[in-house]
């Protein structure tokens, strides 16, 4: 069993604040991915977590137990970093026993947690090599053996995907989700990359600025973001936004006035939306329909069209200069300097936020 | 062999020898003729005789008058070439010399002396590596008896190893703390330990002098040894380096439950090692070739490095060239073999960090 806890968890480095308060409860089990823009505070974050930086203020409990004077090696974690950190001067062997070494496991057991770890990540036959004679996909795995044969708590990932090419970047993601089914550990997995996020995490916390935004499953972001950042964030291309003012409202269901003209009805809104404020629209370029000029909400003066064959992008300014981005599947005809019309509301995922950011209504799954 | 001329007849366009080629070439020609000119000259003048080295004769090669002992007499005379005024050429014995002339003889005849004119003569001379000058200092003890080269020898290595061991000790664990630890006045302290640089060495020879003397080490090699242990230079030099070992693999192993003297020792030093050896190095030439601190803290020969013994050759009253020429190749040549032997950390390094 190993939960994680963090209650208000700050950090300072002099007198800059880099984390605001951080509250995050992680099962037992759990594959939890941190995820956000550069310089949010999420390695520092998992940094904490390991033991590297000291904790300003805030309690971390690893099973109910607080940690925060404990030091990295004492809190039963292992930590695979971006780098991978690999010892350079030793074979791949002595880096995978040299933790086990410095904690007096008895020789017996270190081989025989080597060799399993070799074994699992298909590394038996470069124990003897050193990390410069490895490749980039083999020294990952060494970093990850390093972290296996610990036995830790908890898993912590920096980055570990970020130095791969693309191909061996999906091949190593889909290992590291069997690792976690295999070994059924804590992972605690540090990211911007919201693909990785959204295909291994069980829960993601989207930070910002050293705060936690949102902390819910892959889909509930994407159905559901608690803010604009967040519903900005997850999703690509990234959502359109557009400034809009809440004309008549009826119960649940509003008209709202576009700033660039013309009008969208929403439904399903649940915050308090009063006539005449003003709020942000927001719908996901997949869910952008593509109708004849002038039969949509808003007409997109197109600018590009990129065409990948199985789905294209479609890229235009509206009236009030506002860019907007349309995802289409299959092929489009439309060409750069035309004008088409966008039909906005006959999905039903479209968003709404308050002048705060606040999300106003809630998405509704996709998949039914 | 084959590869080291391919290497050494290398040109810009391959084939073709250019400008560039000829002004290269004749550049790092004049380099080494410049490095190696005067180590070659010491090495063959270690050969000569007393007599030539005071003369300073400019031949390249040993040349040495030869001499005959002649039947009852105890000392070996010296043979000379007269050509005669009718151009004849003997080869004569020198008896004495008598004001302009020189009372000679023939060696198969020596009693029958007859005087030629000095400028009619020059010495009869044969080349001849004089042997002696590395034999006797070294196992006689020179011509007084005094030298004691294995002494000198091994005190000067007893210096040098034991100061270099412990420049490197000292100045790595400085560099470790000064490039991989974050404190308050971190940087103060690189900035202080630098600017000992700015002091020259002369200056805190009459204050380092005091503390020696009153710690008691005077005429003590570790007298020698201790001042100079600590060396800014060393400890710039490793902290720069250090500064390159990524953090990262400090702080994994610091997951890896190894305590700061397993990361000093296990992972700091090791891929410190090509700065050590330069250190090395430079601490072995330092000490090998130290000369005024050892002057001034050693007073009895039993404590004589090798470069005080060296002086030794040359005084006031005696001057013996030959035997310091020759004592002194024998002394550069340590130095030669340990920069032989490390010099390839210099320029390898580990080229595989095993990072990104």
């Amino acid at each position: 069993m190993a939960t994680l806890d963090l209650v208000g968890v700050r950090k300072s480095f002099g007198p800059t604040d880099v984390i605001h308060g951080v509250d995050l409860s992680i099962a037992h089990g759990e594959f939890c991915v941190f995820v956000g823009p550069s310089g949010c505070g999420k390695s520092t974050l998992l940094r904490m977590i390991a033991g590297l930086e000291s904790v300003t203020a805030g309690e971390l409990r690893i099973d109910g137990q607080r940690v925060n004077e404990l030091g990295a090696a004492e809190r039963g974690l292992a930590m695979v970093f971006q780098s991978y950190a690999l010892y350079p001067h030793m074979s791949v062997r002595q880096n995978l026993s040299f933790g086990l070494e410095n904690m007096r496991v008895a020789k017996a057991e270190i081989d025989r947690r080597v060799a399993e770890a070799a074994r699992m990540l298909r590394l038996e036959a470069y124990l003897d090599r050193r990390p410069g004679a490895l490749s980039g996909g083999q020294r990952q795995r060494v970093a990850i053996g390093r972290a296996v044969v610990r036995e830790p708590r908890i898993f912590l990932f920096d980055e570990p995907l970020s130095n791969l090419d693309a191909e061996l970047r999906v091949r190593m993601r889909a290992e590291l989700g069997a690792l976690h089914d295999r070994l059924g550990n804590t992972m605690i997995y540090v990211t911007h990359d919201q693909v990785e996020a959204m295909t291994l995490a069980d829960r993601i916390a989207v930070l910002r600025d050293g705060r936690c935004e949102q902390f819910d499953r892959p889909l509930e972001l994407y159905n559901a973001p608690a803010n604009i950042f967040v519903a900005g964030f997850i999703g690509s291309p990234r959502m359109n936004f557009l400034p809009a003012r809440v004309g008549k409202r009826e119960g649940a269901a509003a008209t709202l006035a576009l700033a660039a003209g013309g009008q969208v009805r929403v439904d399903g809104l649940a915050g308090p939306a009063a006539e005449g404020a003003e709020v942000t629209f927001g719908v996901r370029p997949e869910h952008v329909q593509l109708v004849a000029a002038g039969a949509g909400e808003i007409d997109l003066r197109v600018s590009l069209t990129e065409q990948l064959g199985g789905e294209s992008y479609v890229y235009g300014t509206i009236g009030d200069g506002h860019e907007m981005t349309a995802r289409l599947q299959g092929q489009t005809r439309v060409r750069a300097g035309e004008s088409v019309g966008l039909s906005l509301s006959r999905s039903t995922a479209t968003y709404l936020f308050d002048k705060d950011g606040r999300a106003l209504k809630r998405g509704v799954a996709e998949a039914r | 062999m084959g590869a080291a001329i391919r290497f050494l007849t290398r040109t810009r366009e391959p084939g073709r020898l250019g400008w560039t080629d000829i002004l290269a070439y004749a550049y790092l020609v004049l380099g080494v003729v410049l490095i190696l000119a005067p180590v070659l000259w010491l090495f063959v003048s270690s050969f000569k005789s007393q007599r030539a080295l005071i003369e300073s004769d400019p031949r390249f090669l040993p040349y040495e008058q030869v001499t005959v002992t002649l039947p009852g007499s105890t000392r070996p005379s010296g043979l000379v070439e007269w050509t005669a005024p009718d151009g004849n050429r003997r080869v004569l014995v020198q008896i004495r010399p008598s004001g302009t002339d020189l009372v000679v003889a023939d060696p198969a005849k020596p009693d029958e002396t007859f005087a030629v004119p000095r400028r009619e003569t020059r010495p009869h001379e044969r080349v001849r590596a004089r042997v002696e000058n590395y034999v006797e200092p070294t196992l006689q003890g020179g011509r007084t008896g005094t030298f004691q080269f294995p002494r000198y020898f091994a005190n000067s290595a007893f210096v040098t190893i034991l100061a270099t061991l412990i420049t490197l000790t000292i100045s790595s664990m400085a560099a470790f703390a000064l490039s991989k630890y974050r404190f308050r006045g971190r940087d103060t302290f690189m900035f202080l330990i630098v600017a000992t640089l700015l002091m020259p060495a002369t200056v805190i020879l009459v204050p380092l002098f005091v503390v020696v003397k009153n710690f008691g080490m005077l005429d003590s090699l570790w007298g020698v040894i201790i001042p100079g242990a600590a060396t800014p230079t060393g400890v710039f030099l490793l902290r720069q380096y250090m500064l390159t070992i990524p953090d990262e693999l400090i702080e994994a192993a610091r997951m890896d439950a190894a305590s700061e003297w397993k990361i000093y020792y296990r992972i700091v030093l090791p891929l410190a090692l090509p700065a050590l050896a330069v250190l090395a190095i430079l601490s072995i030439i330092w000490r090998w070739n130290d000369f005024l601190w050892p002057l001034v803290v050693l007073t009895r020969s039993e404590t004589f490095t090798l470069q005080l013994g060296l002086s030794s050759f040359k005084g006031e009253m005696n001057d013996a060239t030959h035997y310091l020429l020759a004592m002194t190749v024998l002394t550069l040549l340590p130095v030669t073999f340990v920069f032989a032997f490390l010099q390839k950390y210099i320029t390898t390094g580990i080229a595989n960090t095993g990072m990104k």
